[in-house]
């Protein structure tokens, strides 16, 4: 037991981070010394150190408040730097996706030219304020009534702030922009910074505005996401990037407990790859999987056209809607085979056998097919279904507490079966996907004796997790639940494991369709 | 409406002071937002001696949103749709260059230039602009078939009577896409 914990902890789960310390010290000797430090991702170099386990990618869940201090930070040290206005500092930095090096370089190299295709005129700074001028004519309404007031850019262009701020609001509610509004003047590609804005702008538009900014943040780096999980604000980095996603499945978990993949936003599908699983979904939403099995299965009547499914052996069929009888192997007519009863002597000829040919490798293929599909199905239906019992773990853990005179804590382990349950799960049906597109070779049989063992497991845990309240009191039971989490998380590592290794060192081979993309990697992963 | 002060204005330009072969007229004075222009095709270009028809449509955000343009009358042009009405592709119509100081007046004349100067890089016909690449001579020729066949006589704004029935509308095209077939395939054997 207490083996199993030690082991699991080491390369499981985020429940398990608390013990981690303790066994830090005793395996990693490369980590000495960082590991007392809140994790915090100085460089990628210490993150190639910190790796645990070839299934898991470091990566780090930011609330929206940390979004801001980041993006106020970069700010901050942008403006220290190269002694620029703050305003400035957020335009450059969203000018360059906020790559702060590569900013800082060029605009050291040549600050001019920086500032410009940032859309930061040179001309003379004057005083931001809305103001009227006397003689002035808004070139955008036309207005030029005495005392209208306005407001100018650095750049000079002038226009009433009645103008201004429709066009803003067109631009901010309307087209959704933020990070790069020009300039209302023709040819003008200088951007409105934040303290124009707020000049301007009512305050209902800014919140919006500064929400837009907000957002074009974690758009603009790679390797930010959002949280996909529906009401989640939070934002999860990682630094795994586009085109190692034929080499990884980065599979995160939010704070919300959401757990996806980095790469592709889906739900986390480890052990198949992005690539492949679009593919099986796109697969399975096609209909074209029907039309296969009708098209193995059935044949259609030569005179009413109606599909027949051939349910018995006889060849001579009887079209049970007009009647027609006709001979199954050659389609034609059963009065023409006079004597020769069963023996249809067009069968030989040559049409008659490539069709035949072509029927049954669309069965072969069919069957496959179907073979993964259900199982698939069938997992991700019992996740499903024990997401449900989830659901009412609570309850259960309520009355068991009550029938055995547990505490609380005493009772977590039932919580603890249920999230082990619903994660292998998950695994295991992403397992016969990732097993369809595998083209056999002499690791794909450790593969299938491990996921074996890991459905076995879970199909035993999720039998004992469904007993009744009765015999849960059992502290027999309690241990052998206990136990059984504990082995399906161990299979689940030891699976996940494997095939991330194989998968990272590019020794799975994949039906021939998947070579070509999974190779040549991005563009049709980006497609 | 604050826009109606400046649409007045722009009006008033464009007819008094109207830009290079251009015509701009109100089809209906009560409304400012439709307007009709007549665009006489450049005289260097293959659409000369053409007069093309544009229907511009001002939304009611004008000027903080871009005009819709519409060619009436058919065009062979590679950034102009070969069917009726045309929509054309033009950068600065686009929501993220559009700005609200732009004059219709400088939007027109944009259209003119692109009849002077096809952008066969940026095309909504695809196969006329790799036309236009490939064989100048073929292009010009259909182009200026159009020109003939749809851009002489009056000028109609009304999009489902822009030149003969939609039958024989495609057949210059057609026809001359068959003949450069059985010519290749001739030369082939």
């Amino acid at each position: 037991m207490d083996t199993d914990d030690d082991f699991m902890s080491n390369v499981s789960s985020d429940e398990d981070m608390i013990q981690d310390d303790s066994d830090n010290e005793v395996s990693g000797d490369e980590d000495f010394g960082f590991d007392d430090e809140p994790d915090v991702y100085i460089d990628s170099q210490k993150d190639v150190e910190k790796k645990k386990a070839a299934y898991e990618v470091n990566y780090k869940v930011y609330q929206p408040s940390d979004v801001q201090k980041q993006q106020d930070d970069l700010v901050n040290e942008v403006n220290m730097i190269l002694d620029i206005s703050r305003e400035e500092a957020a335009i450059l930095l969203r000018h360059f996706r906020w790559n702060k090096e590569r900013l800082i370089e060029d605009y050291m190299d040549r600050p001019n030219q920086v500032l410009d295709a940032a859309g930061l005129s040179q001309s003379s700074v004057r005083e931001l304020k809305i103001r009227s001028v006397p003689g002035f004519a808004c070139d955008i309404c036309c207005e030029d009534e005495p005392g209208l007031e306005s407001f100018a850019l650095k750049c000079g262009h002038r226009y009433c702030v009645d103008c201004y701020r429709q066009y803003l609001s067109q631009k901010i509610l309307g087209e959704g922009e933020a990070a790069r509004i020009q300039c209302p003047s023709e040819g003008c590609n200088l951007i409105i910074d934040a303290r124009s804005l707020d000049i301007l702008v009512t305050p209902e538009l800014t919140e919006r505005y500064h929400e837009l900014l907000h957002r074009t943040y974690v758009e603009d780096k790679d390797n930010l996401k959002w949280c996909p999980a529906p009401d989640c604000e939070n934002v999860v980095e990682c630094a795994v990037k586009k085109k190692d996603l034929d080499r990884i499945v980065p599979a995160v978990a939010c704070l919300c407990g959401h757990r996806f993949c980095f790469g592709c936003a889906l739900n986390d599908h480890q052990p198949a790859p992005c690539e492949l699983v679009k593919r099986w979904l796109k697969k399975c939403a096609d209909d074209s999987e029907t039309a296969n099995w009708i098209s193995a299965n059935t044949k259609e009547c030569p005179k009413c056209n109606s599909t027949i499914e051939k349910n018995g052996g006889c060849n001579h069929m009887t079209c049970r809607k007009c009647k027609h009888e006709f001979c199954w192997m050659c389609m034609g007519l059963w009065s023409e085979h006079g004597t020769s009863w069963y023996n249809c002597n067009r069968y030989e000829e040559k049409s008659g056998v490539e069709a035949r040919d072509a029927q049954a490798r669309s069965r072969i293929s069919l069957e496959r097919y179907l073979h993964y599909y259900n199982r698939y199905a069938n997992h991700e239906q019992s996740a499903r279904l024990d997401k449900d019992i989830y659901h009412k773990t609570e309850k259960k853990m309520v009355q068991l507490q009550k029938e055995s005179g547990m505490s609380w804590i005493e009772v977590q382990y039932l919580s603890a079966a249920s999230q082990a349950l619903q994660m292998c799960r998950q695994t295991l049906m992403w397992t016969y996907a990732f097993a369809f597109y595998l083209a056999r070779n002499n690791l794909t049989e450790i593969f299938e004796d491990n996921q074996k063992d890991l459905e076995m497991a879970v199909e035993a845990l999720s039998e004992m997790f469904e007993r009744p309240i009765t015999s849960l009191a059992d502290p027999k039971l309690k241990v052998e639940i206990m136990d059984k989490t504990s082995y399906c998380n161990k299979r689940r590592v030891i699976l996940l494991e494997d095939t991330a290794q194989n998968l990272a060192e590019g020794r799975w081979t994949f039906n021939t369709d998947l070579i070509g993309s999974s190779s040549n990697g991005g563009p049709s992963v980006r497609r | 409406m604050t826009s109606n002060k400046r649409i007045t204005k722009e009006l008033a330009e464009c007819t008094t002071h109207p830009p290079v072969g251009i015509t701009v007229t109100l089809p209906n004075d009560s409304d400012l937002h439709t307007w009709h222009v007549i665009l006489d095709g450049p005289e260097d270009s293959v659409y000369a001696g053409g007069k093309f028809g544009l229907v511009v449509k001002l939304p009611t955000e004008y000027p903080f949103k871009a005009p819709t343009i519409t060619f009436s009358t058919r065009i062979y042009h590679p950034n102009v749709t070969n069917d009726s009405p045309g929509n054309i592709c033009l950068g600065l119509l686009k929501s993220d260059k559009w700005k609200p100081s732009t004059r219709l007046a400088s939007v027109l004349e944009s259209v003119r230039a692109l009849l002077e100067e096809p952008q066969p890089e940026d095309p909504l016909e695809a196969r006329i602009a790799d036309e236009y690449r490939t064989d100048r001579k073929e292009f010009e020729k259909n182009a200026r078939a159009y020109v003939q066949r749809y851009a002489k006589g009056p000028v109609k704004f009304d999009a489902s009577s822009a030149g003969p029935a939609d039958g024989n509308a495609s057949q210059p095209g057609a026809a001359t896409a068959t003949a450069t077939a059985t010519g290749s395939g001739g030369s082939r054997t």
